[in-house]
């Protein structure tokens, strides 16, 4: 074949790999080729099969809206993303991605044909290896997301969801996938499953616990009078036990808000349960992705980052595209101060490029304060196992709380402001100095906590012996109450996939107070 | 690794999508595209537009955070002069230095905007008019052109190959190069061997050698060459239309209220629609009359009041004029559209009459007359006795297929009064 000698004629003569801003297939092939030896052999990466698909802007537009999947099923809620998406891009003001990853197996890596030959380069080292690593190694991911499936189950979602709309109407399946989406965010299991009762085991155990009580019977306590049926009547306590069988029935108190409506709903049909086990799915899906912007971002920016550098210093790639990388580099890693009118939350690129850097520095060159902050790592020389392993095994919370090291702080200059609603002014609370580095170090931790950033909702009781009404409670932080107009149309959604009321108890989470309550009644269905 | 070019997979995936959207959206779009009209020139009614629909109906709330209630800390970059304790004044917008929040998902923004393509532009505007599916079509139906032959070509598609005039040019390229013809060929190989049989070698081999030539030239010089070869050609000619000017008439006295005249607007929006359809090149006049015509823009036509008497002869009376001095027949498609509450002075009615049935009607491809009332129903469905207008005009109605009237409350029957002129597919000159 005439591709592979040239590309054996190129290696030999350590020639860069392309020259100008055009691609085409053949050299896509042969830098993919020369990165994947640079990722295994230098970083050490361990990457899902890739497919790489050129798409044009329109399709790149189309992959926006459908939530970054390559397929998905139909709502109205895809075309207004679509819509507002596209008009954005045509009037200029938002550029398109250069590319999109799908946690897939094999991993699916959008390019855009408008793509220099350089971009393709930096594209397929940031996704096709960075993403791609933190995809397979990361536990979350490994733990709550099934690559291999995944795409297999959009098919079976969209054209289940197609199937509803041609047997029970648009309208239908439209209200039952709003009322769904509204709950998405708390519909997502955030511990791992307890592992079902087995049979043998439960009977072993209370064997097991009937046998200590036996042998350690005291008569005397029998002699000791029980607290509860002195102070309280039989009936509270009856009913109380009740209550707590109740509960325990149900599997209350439940977080997944909509794990418990599909399965505990009395007035849905099986095929609307159908539905929102698939948007819980899909949202379960991508659970892991937001708890892991930050990492995930840095793992493929510092990637491609050690990527170019490599194939600069081996001639593999001009002095030209280099200056070009390092151009859309700086551009994907710059953060703007908070003052700054671009500023919109730390950029993820930026502070996760930036810890991984610094944990490669410490790893190579620490300083003092580097050996009281990192003993276990600093100067151990070995920087790429340490990011392997924190890849592996954190999230964006723990990972900041782990390896944000004073160095970082000091190059962002952060700086922790505590905003309390009932005073006129913020105060500064810490900055990056010696007092500051830890305050500020687990403030950040906290803001990209998932349970402290999305709000703590959860089923607290239905009252079955009343209306049946569903009682969510949401424990309150710190004072921070949710969002009232959006709270009332939140509920009337969920009230209409219980099929009764729904109220909604704002609980003080330090002291079980009750701070306010919301109320939505379902309209006959 | 594995590329996969997806470039050439089928466009549009999100349509349906975006078709769900609208759907969603309609009653906002649809007040959107109703402001949209109204802002707009009765000619520019055809193309699409950018519209900016309030959330409300496609907001997708989920629980979230009141920023404005209890303690949150913030860790942001940039500190340039604070210590610790400095105190900071609350930025207004109420986020302390947290940033805005995605924005298509987000409270924040009030407004929606993005664009409607023509087609749901149009859309939108006709779902008003409940137009018949049919009309629909043809009025969106923008390929009003015939292809016409122009010439020849030399590149086409097999199916327009042109034979006589490739075989003309084949045969005038074999003559002028001087291909032998079989026959001739024939001829000299029989010469050959007859000269052979004779004993005249010499003759023979000279002849042989002649005839190997001429076979070699045969060979050289091909029957049809790739350069004879032409096409057919066509060209994409515009329909042959011809010119049509459209007369909009209307009373503007003060019995006119906003809602008539916006009635009154759709309608000659509609028949501006139908005209550029057929018509290549459409010009409207607008006349406004009280107890006098004149003609205006459109911006005075709709907008702009006047008090005064009602005489509608003097409307006639200029369109007649106009008609005459700038548009003859013979090349101007002449269309009226008349809108009025149908007060006129009383003695007028008559000289309406004899104007429209003697001179206007026969002039024109088409007249409409609409009487729109308040939109409040009853008081236009016949228990109120017929406007003076009204009964002058329906004189003259059972004589000229080509002249419609309608009494018209709400934008939704405004259609029927061009019911024939769809009908028929359109009144041709």
């Amino acid at each position: 074949m005439p591709d592979t000698r040239a590309d054996a004629a190129q290696l030999r003569a350590d020639m860069p790999l392309f020259t100008g801003p055009n691609w085409d297939f053949g050299s896509l092939r042969r830098v993919y080729e020369a990165i994947e030896k640079i990722a295994f052999d230098d970083l050490g990466l361990d990457c899902y099969p890739v497919q790489i698909e050129v798409i044009t802007s329109e399709q790149m537009l189309d992959a926006y809206a459908s939530v970054g999947l390559p397929l998905m099923y139909r709502h109205w809620s895809f075309g207004k993303r679509f819509a507002y998406h596209e008009t954005l891009y045509r009037k200029g003001l938002a550029g398109l991605a250069y590319e999109i990853v799908i946690n897939s197996n094999p991993v699916i890596c959008y390019i855009m044909e408008e793509n220099s030959m350089t971009m393709q380069t930096l594209v397929m080292a940031h996704a096709a290896f960075g993403h791609n690593h933190f995809f397979k190694n990361n536990y979350l991911f490994r733990q709550w997301t099934d690559a291999g499936g995944i795409l297999d189950y959009l098919i079976f979602a969209r054209d289940y969801v197609a199937k509803c709309e041609e047997k029970y109407g648009l309208d239908a399946v439209e209200r039952v996938l709003d009322a769904a989406h509204a709950l998405k965010s708390h519909g997502v299991n955030r511990y791992a499953h307890r592992s079902k009762p087995n049979l043998a085991e439960e009977r072993q155990r209370t064997e097991d616990r009937r046998a200590f009580e036996e042998a350690t019977y005291n008569d005397l306590w029998r002699t000791v009078p029980n607290r509860n049926s002195d102070d309280r009547d039989a009936e509270t306590r009856e009913g109380e036990r009740q209550q707590e069988e109740d509960h325990r029935k149900l599997g209350l108190p439940e977080e997944n808000l909509l794990y418990f409506i599909e399965k505990r709903a009395p007035r849905l049909e099986d095929w609307q349960r159908e539905l929102i086990r698939i948007v819980r799915n899909v949202e379960q899906y991508f659970y892991p992705q937001k708890q892991l912007q930050m990492m995930n971002e840095g793992c493929a920016t510092f990637c491609h980052y050690e990527i170019m550098n490599r194939l600069h210093d081996r001639g593999l790639i001009t002095e030209g595209s280099m200056l070009e990388f390092l151009h859309s580099h700086s551009s994907v890693v710059f953060q703007p101060g908070f003052d700054d009118p671009r500023f919109s939350g730390l950029n993820p690129y930026a502070l996760g490029f930036a810890m991984m850097s610094d944990i490669k520095r410490i790893c190579e060159d620490p300083k003092g304060e580097d050996r009281e902050f990192f003993p276990e790592i600093a100067g151990c020389g070995d920087p790429y196992r340490v990011l392997r392993n924190a890849w592996a095994n954190y999230r964006d919370e723990s990972f900041v709380l782990q390896y944000l090291s004073p160095k970082v702080m000091r190059d962002f200059h952060l700086f922790q402001v505590a905003d309390d609603a009932s005073k006129p002014v913020l105060r500064v609370e810490a900055i990056h100095d010696e007092l500051g580095y830890r305050k500020i170090r687990s403030a950040l931790a906290k803001q990209y906590d998932l349970s402290r950033r999305e709000p703590d909702v959860q089923v607290l009781d239905v009252d079955l012996k009343g209306d049946r009404c569903l009682v969510l409670g949401h424990f309150v932080h710190d004072g921070v109450l949710l969002d009232e107009k959006t709270c009332r149309s939140v509920l009337r959604y969920a009230a209409w996939l219980w099929g009764y009321g729904v109220k909604l108890l704002e609980i003080e989470a330090a002291t079980d107070k009750v701070l306010k309550t919301y109320e939505a009644a379902t309209d006959a269905k | 690794m594995n590329i996969v070019d997806r470039r050439p997979n089928p466009k549009g995936k999100s349509l349906s999508n975006r078709q769900r959207f609208l759907a969603r959206a309609r009653v906002e779009v649809k007040h959107a595209v109703q402001e949209a009209l109204r802002k707009r020139k009765v000619a520019d009614v055809g193309h699409g537009e950018r519209v900016a629909i309030p959330t409300r109906g496609i907001s997708e709330p989920i629980f979230h955070h009141n920023r404005r209630t209890g303690r949150t800390d913030h860790v942001v970059p940039g500190n340039k002069e604070y210590v610790r304790g400095d105190e900071i004044p609350r930025p207004q917008g109420g986020e302390g230095g947290g940033g805005r929040e995605g924005s298509p998902d987000g409270s924040g923004e009030d407004a929606f905007e993005f664009t409607l393509s023509k087609d749901e532009f149009l859309d939108m505007f006709f779902e008003d008019l409940e137009l018949p599916d049919l009309v629909k079509k043809s009025l969106k139906d923008t390929n009003a052109v015939d292809l016409q032959r122009a010439g020849y070509t030399v590149t086409g598609t097999p199916s327009n190959l042109s034979i006589p005039r490739t075989m003309r040019l084949s045969m005038a390229r074999r003559i002028s190069l001087r291909r032998p013809k079989p026959a001739e060929l024939e001829a000299l190989k029989a010469q050959a061997e007859e000269a052979r049989a004779r004993g005249d070698e010499e003759e023979a081999e000279r002849l042989f050698c002649e005839f190997e030539r001429q076979e070699r030239r045969n060979k050289i010089i091909p029957y049809i060459d790739p350069i004879d070869v032409r096409y057919r050609r066509y060209e994409r000619v515009p329909r042959p239309n011809t010119e049509a000017v459209m007369f909009c008439l209307m009373d503007v006295s003060g019995s006119m209220t906003e809602a008539m005249k916006d009635l009154a607007k759709r309608f000659f929006m509609l028949l501006h629609v139908f005209l550029t359809r057929r018509y290549r090149h459409v010009d409207v006049v607008f006349i406004r009359h009280t107890s006098t015509a004149e003609e205006v823009d459109e911006e005075t036509f709709f907008y702009s009041r006047e008090t005064g008497g009602t005489v509608v002869s003097t409307a006639l009376d200029k369109m007649l004029e106009i008609a005459r001095a700038r548009y003859p027949t013979d090349r101007w498609n002449i269309y009226g559209a008349q809108a009025s509450d149908g007060d006129n002075y009383g003695a007028d009615s008559s000289r309406c009459v004899q104007l429209l049935g003697g001179e206007v009607l026969p002039l024109c491809q088409y007249f409409a007359y609409v009487e729109v009332g308040d939109g409040m129903g009853g008081s236009l469905t016949g228990l109120t006795r017929d406007s003076d207008l009204w009964r002058a005009y329906s004189e003259v109605a059972p004589a000229h297929p080509h002249f419609a009237m309608r009494r018209v409350g709400d934008p939704a029957q405004i259609f029927s009064v061009f019911h024939e002129l769809f009908a028929k597919g359109g009144v041709r000159a």
